[in-house]
């Protein structure tokens, strides 16, 4: 994956996209500091960077979201001159050429693929719709790049791979000269991944520009012709990929070592959770289980593994004790669950780490302080008569922002005004100080830097070491292939047995994540003592079959 | 072109200086309407100062008027704290006034110290009564509580008509529609010799600063708090929605029926259909501007109060329509708006270059 083929920047380096000491400030904090950055056609240009490094705000102002402090955008025009672009008028980047796929989709989910590729350009008033043209030059684009996709599919029954690639056709629909990419990974599964970077080869041959942003290396190395490395508002780096290696641009991005979490192998204990035959139906997928038997023991990691949307969430309500299941039952320590309540579940030692940390992690007009608390100002510790201890709930947070190193103002700050990396160490301060022995860690570095998604790591290695199990519920396999101990697949509510993470190959666990029906289950004996039905039966129920690679 | 950047700590002076500026601009843009009356707008303005503060019993007459409106402002400010919005407040204060009377008109009979807590609590509760209704329906069902708390009051309205022209009638009212009137120990006595201003105003000053303490450092403050901000973290960290906005339910009603009580027990002596000039809906705008801050809700209710006495005195005196204290009540509350707007975000304005 390390060589890509260099395109013909030697014969034909024909500039596109100029941009010129692009300075931009948000009251003292210094976005972005003077960056350049050159596109040429035909070129795929990675940014990389931890959060808060300024990429999305450098492409905020290519797009004119944002008005530049300082600094140049010129546009190469038709004729392959470059002109200025007009400042602050996101029409201006449209006409220009440049077309955006955000990470969060936008589109209308009750309009077919073909509505919202179309929808706006076509005049707001006309007594008939003609899609004639509009499908025959789409047509000719699906043909020309391998973007295929059902367009008059609505939006809601297609698959995530399928909506980036409605994306990515709206852009070149209006003509994108040059496309930017926002994380376009974060939910594909491996298979669909590589598929987009083959298109973005493809596209890339004809002549198109192509800027993605990421902070995952592997792909970026895969996929880019030159890497742009971008750390606190400043340009750290710029290199054509085959001359990279992996870890000095780590080092780059986070201009430190970066520490590599190592498991230590260790003898699982007792089991601390069992699911058996849980069934949940909430007439939705992302919020159904089916026949579900998982077990996690104490001192192991037990990886989740699956595309976004398949059950995680309903695995997860249930563990955080905010769902009971329908059917079947589950045993915390050795009991059998009753009562399935969050306030027991955290009083109880579950530590439950959302995977919205925003929405469901922290209420950001409260203090750190309250924040931190939130799960005990019932306890004895923190009221006394119903009227809170503020000093108790002070000192706690006193002593977490120096033992997470949480980076905010002060205990009495509003927690809004904290970064996702340390809205998680906050969350992590809150959950881990009661040494918990189940943890439920829902996604918990998604979108955090590479710094923090580190801390992240030591921190639930580092419960694991002291005998807590783990239930790691994550989209990347990464991450499950370095904390796990055992692997188990969820795919449209079905979770396949656990495999032991030594054993596990990468892209049978993709096809697993698609939903392929694994045939000859050959992957590890089945380590359910406590229930040995095939879990294949489960499997054949499983709608979609995997992505056309 | 004019864009909006959203500021991440808006500065303490703005945060209290608003409503100030607010309530200013609003009073100020009241010459508008009154030269368009041909009003003179100097005397105007100084007949409306004399009308709220010129004499004791002008005084008395504002804190009258500005009791109800605390307690009904902070029967807003803690349920939209919790965001639950409750637009019922209207038929909650009448449900704590019809209550009041119920058992304040001569079933029970005792000293005072026993006959107007008995009174005030029998019309808290009857106001809570009403809003649980609405509020289990929105946490269970998810219907929308702005609908149900808004409808209950013109169904409540038309419940106090009907037991005024029956069970509750008074025999020697001469056929008007009004209950008999509460008993001389229910009686919540004035303050001053001689002037209407009465023990309803303390108990709404004590509500105010009670209520502030329980928000601000009580567990279930904390977790009223953390539900109206945010509902999803607050459940994900083990507190129930559903028992918080009971609570607030039954805090918020309680308040707007104890706004009931003082009214027919204080103010008024007996019950009748137009025992409320609309104060459970003014409580909203007084909430509004107090940013739902108890404390705060006792300024804006006084300033509320202010203008409309001194809107009243001076229409009477140089013949304009009272109307105007609506206008610039409802001014102030735009402006707080808008300047609640101004808080969280920077303007900018910049030159739109000519499209290329």
């Amino acid at each position: 994956m390390s060589s890509a083929a260099n395109p013909s920047l030697e014969t034909s380096p024909q500039l596109l996209l100029q941009l010129a000491a692009i300075t931009k400030k948000f009251g003292p904090l210094i976005a972005n500091d003077a960056i350049d950055l050159d596109v040429h056609k035909g070129e795929i240009v990675a940014l990389l960077g931890e959060n808060g490094a300024g990429k999305t705000t450098l492409m905020n102002i290519l797009f004119g979201h944002y008005v530049a402090d300082g600094g140049t955008v010129m546009v190469a025009g038709a004729d392959g001159i470059l002109a200025p672009l007009e400042p602050g008028a996101p029409q201006a980047a449209l006409d220009a050429g440049i077309g955006m796929v955000h990470q969060h989709f936008t589109l209308a989910e009750n309009l077919s693929g073909l509505d919202n590729i179309v929808l706006g350009t076509e005049p707001i008033f006309r007594l008939r719709r003609d899609r004639t043209g509009a499908r025959a030059k789409l047509t000719k684009l699906m043909a020309g790049s391998g973007l295929n996709v059902d367009l008059d599919q609505p939006v809601h029954k297609l698959t995530v791979g399928e909506k980036q690639r409605v994306e990515i056709l709206k852009a070149l629909y209006r003509d994108a000269r040059l496309l930017v990419l926002d994380e376009p990974t974060a939910v594909l599964t491996p298979q669909e991944a590589d598929s987009l970077f083959a298109t973005l080869r493809q596209l890339a041959a004809t002549g198109l520009s192509v800027i993605i942003i990421a902070h995952k290396l592997a792909e970026v190395l895969a996929v880019s012709h030159r890497i742009a490395v971008l750390r606190g508002g400043k340009k750290v780096g710029e290199m054509a990929t085959d001359q990279a290696d992996r870890r000095s641009i780590a080092e780059l991005m986070v201009g430190r070592d970066v520490p590599v979490s190592r498991r230590s192998e260790r003898v699982p204990g007792k089991p601390v959770i069992g699911l058996r035959d849980v069934t949940i139906d909430r007439g939705d997928a992302r919020r159904s289980l089916h026949g579900v038997n998982l077990m996690a023991r104490e001192g192991e990691i037990l990886g989740i593994a699956g595309v976004s949307g398949n059950g995680q969430a309903a695995l997860a309500q249930l563990i955080a004790g905010l769902d009971q299941p329908d059917v079947g039952s589950v045993e915390i320590f050795g009991e059998k669950v009753t009562k399935f309540d969050a306030h027991q579940f955290a009083q109880n030692g579950i530590a439950r780490i959302p995977e919205d940390r925003h929405h469901d992690g922290m209420v950001g007009s409260m203090t750190v302080a309250e924040n931190i608390a939130i799960e005990d100002v019932r306890s004895r510790d923190y009221q006394k008569f119903g009227f809170l201890d503020f000093e108790a709930i002070r000192k706690r947070a006193e002593h977490a922002i120096v033992d997470y190193d949480v980076r905010c103002p002060g205990p009495d700050a509003p927690a809004r005004l904290l970064s996702g990396g340390n809205i998680q160490k906050l969350i992590l301060a809150r959950v881990l100080e009661k040494s918990p022995k189940l943890i439920l860690a829902n996604q918990p570095s998604r979108g955090l830097d590479v710094g923090a998604q580190s801390e992240v790591h030591r921190r639930l290695l580092e419960a694991r070491e002291c005998g807590a199990a783990v239930v790691l519920i994550s989209e990347d396999l990464d991450e499950l292939l370095t904390l796990s101990d055992q692997i188990a697949v969820i795919h449209a509510g079905h979770v396949s047995a656990a495999i032991a993470a030594h054993d596990i190959n990468r892209s049978e666990l993709g096809l697993m994540m698609a939903g392929q029906k694994k045939g000859d289950t050959d992957f590890g004996p089945d380590n359910f003592e406590s229930s040995t039905k095939p879990r294949e039966k489960a499997d054949e129920n499983a709608p979609r079959s995997g992505d056309p690679a | 072109m004019i864009r909006f950047e959203p500021r991440t700590n808006p500065p303490a002076i703005m945060v209290y200086g608003v409503p100030v500026m607010a309530a200013i601009i609003a009073i100020l843009l009241a010459a508008i309407p009154l030269a368009l009356a041909g009003a003179p707008i100097i005397k105007a303005y100084g007949l409306m100062i004399s009308g709220a503060f010129g004499s004791m019993f002008s005084i008395s007459e504002m804190l009258t008027r500005a009791t109800p409106l605390i307690l009904t402002g902070l029967a807003a400010a803690i349920a939209f704290r919790a965001k639950l919005w409750n637009i019922g407040a209207e038929g909650q204060l009448y449900m704590g006034a019809m209550a009041a009377v119920a058992i304040g008109s001569g079933v029970i009979d005792g000293p005072s110290y026993i006959m107007i807590p008995v009174v005030l609590i029998a019309g808290a509760l009857a106001g809570a009564v009403m809003l649980i209704g609405p509020t289990l329906l929105k946490t269970r069902l998810g219907v929308d509580e702005v609908v149900t708390t808004l409808l209950l009051n013109f169904i409540v309205i038309l419940f106090v008509q009907m037991m005024l022209e029956g069970a509750l009638k008074d025999p020697m009212s001469m056929g008007w529609p009004q209950s008999e009137p509460v008993i001389d120990s229910a009686v919540l006595p004035p303050l001053i010799e001689r002037m209407r201003v009465h023990l309803g105003l303390v108990i709404a000053l004590i509500c105010a600063v009670a209520l502030a303490i329980f928000v601000k450092r009580t567990v279930w403050g904390f977790e009223i708090r953390a539900v109206g901000e945010n509902a999803a973290a607050a459940k994900f960290s083990g507190i129930s929605v559903t028992k918080t906005m009971v609570l607030v339910a039954m805090l918020s009603g309680g308040l707007a029926g104890l706004a009931g009580v003082s009214e027919v027990a204080g103010t008024r002596g007996y019950l009748a259909t137009d025992l409320s000039p609309g104060y459970g809906y003014a409580g909203i705008v007084v909430a509004m501007l107090a940013r739902l801050s108890p404390i705060g809700v006792i300024i804006s209710a006084l300033f509320v109060a202010s203008v409309f006495v001194g809107a009243d005195s001076m229409s009477r005196a140089i013949g304009v329509s009272s109307y105007l204290a609506d206008l610039i009540v409802a001014m102030a509350l735009l402006c707080v708006l808008i300047g609640g707007f101004l808080t969280r975000f920077k303007v900018h304005f910049e030159r739109q270059k000519s499209a290329g």
